[in-house]
């Protein structure tokens, strides 16, 4: 199986920006609502949005933390090793908010599942949302469906969709490459 | 490194450096956890655990059961002086007995030193040890490097990554104390330096061996260290007279505000509790800005709720 782009550079910047006028559409001007990335690839994406949010609100502060769903997995103890967490930060009062999570790929929905677990132990929201980059539909474990989704592929179990991004040194891309074990 | 290369946590010294940086982080987690409305994982909400204390404890005990609560586990307390230890069962036999109703791992505090090591050999579980007589208490050393890692990187407003070139001093009791063996342990693995000072009875021999100094001067230990860890005088193993009286030791080895206040810089003070006040510190110094007797308790059960969940990784 060969590798193949499916958005490249220019496509990925105007996913992204979709993304963003979508979100304004919903929430004006973010005055309750906060962005929260879902650790570990989640999280440059949210922070991608948060950029481009305020280039496209001038002036407007919108609230952002990272979640971390280890602790929430239900896969704990069926790896040959513990799963180790990274930083959780939500500096701010979720109840009451609407939240919008953010993770790059949407594949079975098992990291949201346990990513909604998570964030209900910082309060009770008023509504959460998801937005994701890739949706890879007809692949889900439980029945979680996102609200913004950048593109939706199909691929099957033996490929991986991998997502490049600017700030780690490559150009903004989205691959599906063949799965290696 | 995601795994530990230890099925049971029994001394310090069994550890890799890497263990030690692997809990610590885990441990930076699970304070997270603490801070939120809701300070619960599910994590181990399959587990079991047993906590069996054959020797009194406070703090550790509340700080183990409360960790093993905040991740969910199911808990068991056991305390030897209620039980039919007192009818002449053997420590295996008890612990085998407990572990027939389906325990998944065991925390355990005993006044013999080794007793963990002989269970480990004998039981399928996981072990902590919660102290065994005079040789380790690991879990308390692992509390006592977070709390200092944390102290000392509080201008830079994150926790050091690790001790190197730190001064640490710890004072009092050595010979007697399970806490002085893991600490030097673990500091010296962390990168520290590592003075002891006490009374030359309370001091053991050939301690120089393990890479610290010893010094029998308390005012040029405490212008020397950054940190003083000052240890609790431990009576109740103290069948005979280690110093003339409990005044004469204050006199020499007891740390009070005029001492603090007439070094060159403030040191940070640490105590693994309980206190004996008037004796080892006065209420003064223990009570003081200074002091983060309080934060050790604290950070105890992040420490400990990093140990069970990557230890309970390892379960089959």
């Amino acid at each position: 199986m060969q590798s193949r782009i499916i958005l490249d550079s220019l496509k990925f910047q105007l996913t992204i920006e979709r993304l963003c006028h979508q979100l304004i559409e919903n929430h004006a001007d973010f005055s309750n609502a906060c962005l929260i990335g879902v650790q570990p690839r989640g999280v440059l994406l949210a922070k991608r949005i948060l950029h481009k949010l305020e280039e496209l609100l001038p002036g407007v502060k919108i609230k952002f933390g990272v979640l971390d769903a280890t602790f929430y997995r239900d896969d704990f103890r069926h790896h040959e090793k513990p799963l180790l967490a990274e930083e959780t930060d939500i500096d701010f009062v979720i109840k009451g908010k609407n939240v919008i999570l953010v993770d790059d790929v949407f594949y079975t929905g098992r990291t949201i599942r346990s990513a909604l677990d998570a964030l209900l132990d910082f309060g009770r929201p008023e509504k959460i949302e998801l937005l994701v980059l890739i949706d890879r539909r007809l692949s889900r474990h439980v029945p979680i469906t996102p609200d913004y989704v950048g593109k939706t592929i199909d691929a099957v179990t033996s490929e991986k969709v991998k997502v490049e991004w600017s700030e780690n040194g490559s150009e903004d891309k989205v691959w599906i490459i063949p799965y290696k074990e | 490194m995601s795994n530990l290369s230890v099925n049971h946590l029994i001394a310090i010294k069994d550890l890799q450096p890497e263990d030690i940086h692997l809990i610590l982080n885990t441990a930076d987690n699970f304070k997270e956890v603490l801070s939120r409305p809701i300070k619960k994982v599910p994590t181990l909400r399959d587990i079991t655990i047993a906590n069996i204390f054959f020797e009194n404890s406070t703090r550790t005990r509340i700080s183990f059961e409360l960790a093993e609560k905040r991740l969910s586990a199911d808990t068991i307390n056991f305390a030897a002086s209620s039980s039919s230890v007192k009818k002449g069962e053997t420590l295996i036999d008890t612990v085998n007995n407990i572990l027939a109703m389906k325990v998944d791992m065991v925390v355990m505090r005993h006044q013999s030193p080794g007793a963990p090591v002989l269970l480990s050999k004998h039981i399928k579980a996981n072990i902590v040890n919660a102290g065994d007589g005079t040789h380790e208490h690991p879990t308390q050393a692992l509390l006592d490097a977070y709390s200092i890692m944390e102290k000392l990187g509080e201008k830079q407003g994150k926790r050091l990554s690790d001790l190197k070139g730190v001064k640490v001093a710890i004072i009092g009791d050595i010979l007697h104390s399970r806490v002085a063996g893991s600490n030097i342990h673990a500091l010296k693995m962390l990168g520290a330096d590592v003075t002891l000072c006490g009374p030359p009875t309370l001091m053991p021999k050939h301690i120089e061996s393990m890479g610290v100094r010893v010094s029998y001067n308390l005012k040029e230990t405490l212008e020397w260290c950054e940190v003083a860890n000052v240890l609790r005088i431990q009576l109740e193993r103290q069948d005979i007279k280690f110093f003339p009286s409990l005044r004469e030791y204050s006199l020499y080895y007891g740390i009070n505000r005029e001492l603090l206040d007439s070094l060159s810089k403030k040191i940070v003070i640490m105590h693994p509790g309980p206190i004996n006040r008037g004796v080892e510190l006065t209420s003064d110094v223990a009570d003081s800005k200074q002091s983060i007797i309080l934060q050790q308790v604290e950070n105890g059960v992040a420490v400990r709720m990093a140990v069970l969940y990557l230890l309970a990784g390892r379960l089959d």
